[in-house]
């Protein structure tokens, strides 16, 4: 195509456009967290890449849940990855060169590719959606993206919204236990002899 | 049918009361209880006997039924009995030849440590060789058959504590089992195609002269596996090795056991399955072709042999190839005939020979003896009258039989008549060497002793420690001369005389006078069995010419060996040491045998048995180690796993979704 | 004229692929479990995606609930990375094979 003619694709197609650059973006990222070698600069990246995807939501008439996903997932749990990373004090470099299980790296390089060529093959020659259309509920016509979507959750999938705060809640406590430090050990000795806690 | 649950229970009790009060009832109680009891079931028998005399032909089979013993799918074993002419036939002269022989093992056994376990073992012997006879199927016979044998064992090894006698009781006892495996392989065949082991159930289909499904080839094969069975117990070729050696056992035990009763089984286990033989004519020439040479390789022997007890063990397998051949021949009633007459005459030679040994204070060997019919009067009228016997000159009874199934064979084929003809020459010749060289011509014993000067240690009448002297090592005899056995051991000597004199007239050849062979009409009709046919002119031929040839064998033995006791030209030791087929079968065992069993238990039980069951746990071994690699413990080669089994999985929807 | 549904899946198969060999390749714990993160985004795009295509409002419930327990899972995950590596300096996930068999 001349650039005339990219340039009129641009000015009548804007989904195409925001969907290229939400592309690219996405790539980027992806490939940032992949190939970095500082893990900060890993999460920065994978930042990058959620902002794409909330992007290519908003361009699929999913507003909520790009909101969502900038608010959950970049806000809260790159920040959670941030956090583990200073605590645990890994921004060291990890050396990239080498891989030290053997056949690990090339096999493994392999299997992407692999596996990206059969997803490519398999939409190539088969219709992506064969399922039944609005099975759960109208996606378009009048009404909020916002409305429709609360009327499914708490009718149709009340039953799984329960669950996932449960385990929301399970996740919680998990979390706590794991990430405590062991007990002190407290002297019960009569006479009050306080022995040193043992720190592990 | 009471009479034959008491023929059968009353050894078996005498068995279990001796087993328990043996050693309490001790010497001679033991010994009187067992001979009673073996005259209640000779009693037993005759009433039996008499029971089926008195019913008509076509019913004399009772069927008695004791208990289901194996009760399995197909198979259905019973403990029962059939009693019909045949099986009633063995059962009277296996107690009636039993008894007279418990009677004498009392005064032979006297002053024996164990007398009483002697009788215990009678007593189970005559048990288990009444389960044989009298059995109404294959398996219980075979029960009997095995006790019989294991009873021999025993016996044969008597004496234990001795060199000889326990290595002799394994021999007769692997030999056997040898044959056993020919009878279990035959049972087997015949379950397969009959799908029963009963008698009557096999046979009467048989009976009418049909053979309906049974091919020849099924039959000629049960019939060549019974023979390797009967072979083995009743010592043909190749399996007769054990017989000679048997004669290390006391020697009521070889006139019991070897030469009138437990050797018989075989010929009765033959004319048992006669329907089956009769539609399989190559088993039958394999008999009587068996029984021939076995009859003329075992004369040629017995006429080298110093012991006394050996002349006349040969002399057993030599007339037990007789019975085969006459029964190989067709002519089964001949067999039977001189299998009835052998056991008396030779039952006779033997307790004859061991009252010589019991005079001659423990001497076996021939050699030694000579001259001693002024010392031993009765019993060397009785043994003269079983040399007459067993040498075939009439009216004795051996005549009568030998002469039928001379006739039999003659039938069958000339050549084997000319086999079963000179054997009978040389049957005249040996024995009446063993007469001459025994109770005429010089008394060696004499002279032995006086120059061997006089024995100062008490020998006499303990067998047990005496028997050292048995094969001439010991200084023999010159203990005291020679003296007659006690009351107990010689009437039985004058009963069975009695018989070997008129026991032919059981069945002569004249007319209404077949007795036996009307009598086993029943069991063996001409349809299965037709008699032999030979001219009656023919028939007379051949028996002079017997006759004939056995008087000259008498004189050409008399000459030589009433002179001189030493004539190495009619000794020669190929024939002294038995054609060396010991020799030949332990080079065979020791060097290819003993190559064959080294392969067998290492390379194929060990290397390829144990080592297929040990290969495979050795491959799951090998197989776990492998996979094991598999687990290297990082996560990521397990991601890696993950990541495969996707790749695979969307192969699968490509190819199957796709296109 | 919108993008049609292709391109998206496309899109969010190479994120998926990206995301899978970077798991596969890389040692960093924390690195590894940003990965997995690019994977759950590929998942939740092409949800999304059916969700327009079918034009069906369970596609993008899914992705709800998807979001709500993948955040739990990065709870819990780096309370486990926490727990382990707390001691370690420059700890890898090939330090953990204390499992190998």
């Amino acid at each position: 195509m001349s650039p005339a003619g990219l340039l009129a694709t641009v000015t009548h197609y804007p989904d195409w456009v925001v969907f290229a650059i939400a592309a690219v973006a996405i790539l980027l990222g992806a490939l940032g967290v992949v190939l970095s070698h500082n893990p900060v600069h890993s999460a920065l990246y994978l930042v990058l890449t959620l902002f794409g995807v909330a992007v290519e939501f908003v361009n699929q008439q999913a507003d909520f849940l790009a909101a969502v996903q900038v608010i959950v997932y970049a806000g809260a749990i790159v920040i959670l990855f941030l956090f583990v990373i200073m605590l645990l004090g890994v921004d060291r470099e990890e050396s990239i060169a080498k891989d030290p299980l053997k056949g690990q790296r090339p096999t493994a390089i392999i299997l992407g590719v692999v596996i990206l060529v059969e997803v490519i093959t398999i939409a190539r020659f088969k219709n992506w959606a064969t399922g039944g259309h609005s099975a759960a509920g109208a996606l378009s016509g009048p009404g909020d993206n916002i409305v429709k979507l609360g009327q499914s959750i708490f009718t149709r999938y009340l039953f799984p919204f329960e669950i996932t705060s449960v385990l929301l809640v399970i996740a919680v406590v998990g979390a706590v236990v794991l990430a405590r430090r062991p007990q002190r050990v407290a002297s019960e000795l009569s006479g009050g002899e306080q022995k040193e806690a043992v720190d592990s | 049918m009471n009479a034959a649950y008491v023929t059968l229970a009353l050894p078996l009790a005498g068995f279990l009361i001796l087993l328990w009060l043996g050693r309490r009832l001790g010497e001679p109680a033991a010994g009187w209880l067992t001979v009673l009891l073996g005259a209640g079931a000779f009693v037993g028998a005759v009433v039996t006997w008499a029971t089926l005399v008195g019913k008509p032909a076509e019913q004399r089979h009772i069927t008695l039924d004791i208990f289901s013993w194996i009760p399995v799918g197909g198979l259905h074993v019973a403990f029962a009995l059939l009693l019909d002419p045949l099986s009633i036939t063995m059962a009277l002269f296996v107690t009636g030849v039993g008894s007279l022989i418990f009677l004498y093992s009392i005064g032979y056994m006297h002053g024996d440590p164990q007398f009483s376990k002697f009788f215990l073992l009678l007593n189970l012997f005559l048990f288990s060789m009444l389960c044989l006879v009298l059995a109404d199927n294959f398996l219980f016979s075979f029960l009997g058959w095995e006790g019989v044998g294991f009873c021999s064992y025993q016996l044969v090894s008597f004496w234990f504590e001795r060199e000889r006698p326990p290595t002799a009781g394994k021999k007769a006892f692997v030999t056997n089992r040898v044959g056993d495996f020919g009878f279990m392989i035959g049972m087997f065949l015949i379950f397969n195609h009959f799908g029963s082991l009963t008698y009557t159930n096999v046979f009467s289909g048989l009976m009418a002269g049909t053979p309906g499904a049974l091919a020849s080839v099924t039959a000629t094969g049960i019939g060549l596996m019974m023979l390797l069975g009967a072979a083995g117990k009743s010592a043909q070729l190749p399996l007769y090795v054990w017989l000679p050696d048997a004669m290390e056992g006391p020697t009521p035990v070889s006139a019991l056991i070897h030469a009138a009763t437990m050797v018989t089984a075989g010929v009765y286990l033959m004319a048992r399955i006669a329907p089956i033989l009769h539609y399989a004519p190559d088993a039958q020439t394999t008999i009587a072709i068996v029984g021939a040479v076995t009859a003329l390789f075992a004369a040629t022997i017995a006429c080298a042999q110093d012991d006394i007890k050996k002349v006349l063990a040969y002399s057993t397998i030599s007339q037990l190839g007789y019975m085969f051949l006459g029964i190989g021949s067709g002519g089964y009633s001949a067999g039977l005939f001189h299998m009835v007459t052998h056991a008396f005459f030779k039952a006779l030679l033997f307790l004859c020979a061991g009252s010589v040994i019991h005079g001659m204070h423990d001497e076996q060997d021939m050699k030694r003896m000579g001259a001693l019919r002024r010392w031993l009067p009765i019993t060397f009228v009785t043994f003269s009258i079983g040399w007459l016997a067993i040498s075939g000159i009439p009216p004795f009874a051996g005549f009568w039989s030998k002469d039928d199934v001379l006739a039999a064979a003659f039938h069958k084929s000339p050549v084997l008549w000319a086999v079963g003809f000179v054997t009978a020459g040389l049957t005249a010749y040996y024995m009446t060497r063993q007469v001459a060289l025994v109770w005429w011509g010089r008394s060696r014993w004499s002279e032995h002793a006086d120059a061997a000067g006089d024995h100062g240690d008490g020998h006499a009448g303990d067998h047990r420690d005496g028997h050292a002297g048995d094969h001439g090592d010991g200084p023999g005899g010159g203990h005291g001369d020679p003296h007659e056995s006690p009351w107990t051991m010689t009437t039985p000597l004058v009963v069975l005389a009695v018989l070997s004199v008129v026991g032919g007239a059981i069945n002569l050849p004249f007319g209404r006078w077949n007795f036996l062979v009307r009598w086993l009409e029943p069991v063996l009709p001409a349809t299965i069995a037709p008699e032999p046919h030979v001219a009656t002119a023919t028939k007379v031929v051949l028996g002079v010419a017997t006759v004939v040839l056995c008087a000259v064998a008498v004189v050409v033995a008399l000459i030589p060996w009433t002179r001189r006791a030493d004539n190495p030209v009619l000794e020669p030791a190929v024939l002294q040491h038995g054609w060396y087929y010991d020799e030949a079968l332990a080079a065979l065992m020791a060097g290819p045998g003993t190559e064959a069993a080294d392969f067998a238990a290492y390379k194929l039980d060990k290397g390829t048995i144990d080592g297929g069951v040990d290969g495979v746990a050795w491959l799951v071994r090998q197989a776990g180690g492998g996979l094991r690699k598999l687990q290297t413990g990082y996560v990521r080669n397990y991601a890696l796993g993950l990541a495969g089994g996707l790749a695979v999985l969307l192969l699968y929807v490509a190819v199957r979704a796709g296109g | 004229m919108t993008v049609p549904g292709a391109w998206y899946l496309g899109l969010a198969a190479i994120l998926f692929g990206i995301g899978a060999t970077g798991l596969l390749v890389r040692r960093n714990v924390l690195i590894m479990f940003m990965c997995v993160e690019l994977m759950l985004n590929a998942v939740n795009l092409t949800f999304i995606t059916f969700a327009r295509m079918l034009d069906d409002i369970g596609g993008q419930s899914s992705v709800f609930f998807v979001l709500v327990v993948a955040a739990a899972e990065v709870v819990v995950g780096l309370g486990i990375i926490v727990a382990i590596f707390r001691r370690r300096q420059g700890a890898t996930a090939d330090d953990l094979h204390v499992l190998k068999g």
